[in-house]
């Protein structure tokens, strides 16, 4: 009997003691990250991008460079010590998922800037989102309708090339040396339908035949059935626009259908991740644009900084186009950080209009009117022999330099002078 | 666009043919399946995207193509035995929905174990050197790897038609499907018959799996466009009706590629018009029974 009180005493004296212990705690700690947050509270950015789906291999890249530009800033002491975070969140391709999240980032997380976005349509999205609540948005995915009026405000910047851009570049390349019969395959959505309209504007200067455009929804895994009355049209080239896996599987069943015997396939944009992903095989001989290849390190010691760190960061593997498009768009926000001496929305913005940079490609700027980044343009091929190492895929075939006489001017973009 | 000339409609013709055989060696493994156990197997295109991966390992660690065409409908095959006798079996006669979530739910996981050992990127996987290429067929040229999985898949259907009619297990099976108890009554094991039913069913959809990566390559998230499809094709067929599968497979095939070469935009949708329809005039499907989901 004595025994089972003392045993009830023994435990109600515990209880007691963690009850209060617990307490103290919850009593310090609200204190204590007021205490945090008023004296180095993370510069925050939001990054937005579809690291699962069709696009994921390239994401994945778009993060690591990304965290090799937050690293950079934060072992160069920051902002005054003040250190950079980068807050990524999973958009799954999906303009309304990329919508909740960015909104998230900007409500939840507090977030100081937001940088990402792998999507023609989706980045509108987002922008759409960071506009409202006057957050500066640097996008590093290919879009027309971002520097436009209409969907432009004085905080989007964009870091990536634009479709004008990428196809001009590219049809200039092609359309003088494979012929004037051109036939389309394209993904139908923003991305494709710009990138044709792109190539039909350049195709203007050459007199291009356009043969037709056959369209084929995002997340397409089999072509079989588009590719023999693309072969019957019988082009000269046969111009593929669409991104990631579904280029990635375009262009294999291309080659199993024996397209390239007859027809030299071009592409907007051949991207690094997906070249890696599908293959040697598959994207042999295909002629295309990007805004980065890491074998460029040769012409610009940006280029071979950034490869260097990139490799010490992720055990020698080398950079990809849009791994590097993560790494200027973070980069440039940080380093307007830094120049503005601020995290202050508009001095950063006035800092990021000032910019003149080369950060990992030769040297590059946000034009005033729209914020586009003028910068040049690789016509790349695809190889498939002596590769000296798996990240030797692409030979730069051209390199169009920066000007702004190939993007569209103010007026036509919708914008006072 | 001009220049619909007879080669062109007849190669189109051919092409939604030979799509319409990978929806048919898909859907064949889902509909036994449950036309035997009246499983609803959402995990399908997950045991099909593994089929793909198991190919992708063997052939890395030194194997070919060859062998991965027996080794990994055996390795998937006794995974979907693991699968049925572990988790699947406790909820026989507990109503339809239950396996339904609970594979719905595995896929979810065999997914993700994919993820965590391959990688969220995809992986190349190479057309075997001597089916490389397009051959002439008369009416154009067709890759010699898409009629490999014509013929591929007729064997399957074959060997399967052989194995359910002709053998005495086979008629086992059948009788199990019927009435599980009568069979019961005469003295035969049921859960056995069940369980390799569900196995077969698996191992189908590995094999498909792997067929289906020289063509497309291979990636976690592949089972799950297939398995859309591959329910319309079922339904359309008639839920559990073999036979129904198969013509309903080649059907959708056709549907997609006719579509495809008048209205390119409208191919996806296609699909899902021809199930309205059907559904529309024969609720059941072709060959389906009534009553069997209830």
């Amino acid at each position: 009997m004595t025994k089972k009180v003392t045993k009830a005493g023994s435990i109600s004296r515990r209880r007691l003691l963690t009850t209060a212990s617990a307490g103290a705690v919850l009593a310090v700690s609200p204190f204590r990250i007021n205490l945090l947050q008023a004296e180095e509270a993370p510069i925050k950015i939001g990054f937005p991008v579809p690291l699962t789906g069709p696009y994921g291999a390239e994401a994945q890249d778009q993060v690591r460079a990304g965290q090799l530009a937050v690293a950079q800033f934060n072992d160069a002491g920051g902002l005054n010590g003040r250190k950079a975070e980068l807050v990524v969140r999973d958009d799954k391709l999906n303009p309304g998922e990329a919508a909740t999240r960015t909104l998230e980032l900007v409500e939840k997380e507090k977030v100081n800037f937001v940088v990402g976005s792998l999507s023609a349509a989706v980045q509108l999205a987002i922008n759409n989102v960071t506009k409202e609540r006057g957050v500066i948005f640097n996008s590093i995915s290919q879009s027309d309708a971002i520097n436009e009026a209409a969907d432009f405000s004085k905080y989007t910047f964009h870091e990536a090339l634009n479709p004008h851009m990428t196809s001009g570049a590219v049809g200039r390349y092609a359309f003088t040396k494979f012929g004037k019969k051109v036939a389309f395959l394209t993904a139908d959505y923003a991305y494709g339908h710009e990138m044709v309209r792109g190539f039909l504007e350049v195709g203007k200067e050459f007199n291009i035949e356009n043969l037709g455009d056959i369209r084929h929804p995002l997340g397409t895994t089999d072509f079989s059935t588009l590719l023999p009355r693309l072969q019957a049209l019988k082009p000269d080239i046969l111009c593929i626009s669409n991104f990631g896996r579904d280029q990635q599987i375009a262009l294999k069943q291309a080659t199993d259908f024996g397209i390239k015997k007859s027809i030299q396939i071009i592409a907007p944009l051949l991207s690094h991740a997906s070249r890696v992903a599908a293959g040697p095989q598959a994207f042999e001989g295909v002629v295309g644009g990007c805004s980065f290849y890491w074998g460029i390190e040769d012409k610009f010691a940006s280029t071979k900084a950034f490869n260097e760190a990139f490799r010490q960061m992720y055990d020698g593997k080398l950079p990809t186009d849009y791994g590097a498009l993560g790494y200027g768009g973070v980069r440039a926000v940080l380093e307007a950080v830094k120049g503005a001496g601020s995290v202050e929305t508009d001095k950063v913005v006035a800092a990021l209009e000032a910019l003149k940079y080369d950060y990992y490609k030769g040297p590059q700027y946000y034009r005033k009117c729209d914020h586009q980044s003028v910068q040049s343009v690789l016509v790349i091929k695809s190889k498939s022999k002596d590769m000296k190492n798996e990240s030797d895929v692409f030979e730069v075939l051209s390199t169009e330099e920066p000007n702004e006489k190939y993007l569209r001017s103010c007026e036509a973009l919708g914008h006072k002078s | 666009m001009a220049g619909l000339s007879f080669d062109l409609i007849a190669l189109q013709l051919f092409a939604g043919l030979a799509l319409g055989a990978i929806y048919v060696l898909f859907a064949i493994g889902l509909s036994l399946i449950f036309g035997m156990l009246t499983v609803v197997n959402f995990a399908h295109g997950a045991f099909y995207m593994v089929g793909a991966y198991v190919g992708l390992y063997l052939i890395s660690i030194g194997g070919n193509f060859w062998i991965c065409l027996v080794a990994v409908p055996i390795v998937i095959g006794l995974s979907g035995l693991a699968v049925e006798r572990v988790v699947i079996r406790p909820l026989y006669g507990r109503g339809i929905d239950y396996p339904l979530l609970l594979t719905f739910g595995l896929s979810y996981v065999m997914v993700e174990c994919v993820r965590i050992a391959f990688g969220k990127t995809g992986y190349p996987f190479d057309t075997p050197e001597v089916l490389q290429g397009a051959v002439d067929i008369g009416v154009g040229y067709f890759p010699l790897y898409r009629l490999f999985v014509i013929g591929a898949t007729a064997v399957v259907l074959l060997a399967l038609w052989l194995f359910l009619e002709k053998t005495s297990y086979g008629l086992i099976i059948r009788a199990g499907a019927r009435d599980p108890q009568i069979v019961r009554v005469l003295g035969v094991d049921v859960s056995r018959v069940w369980l390799i039913v569900f196995g077969i069913g698996t191992a189908i959809a590995g094999f498909a799996g792997l067929l289906a990566a020289p063509l497309q390559g291979v990636i976690p998230e592949m089972g799950g466009t297939i398995l859309a499809e591959a329910f319309v094709v079922t339904v359309v067929g008639g839920m559990g009706s073999i036979g129904g599968a198969v013509l309903a497979g080649l059907l959708v095939g056709v549907v997609v590629s006719m579509t495809s070469l008048f209205a390119p935009e409208m191919a996806k949708v296609s699909i899902f018009a021809l199930m309205a329809i059907v559904l529309i005039v024969r609720p059941h499907g072709f060959f389906g029974r009534a009553g069997l989901m209830s």
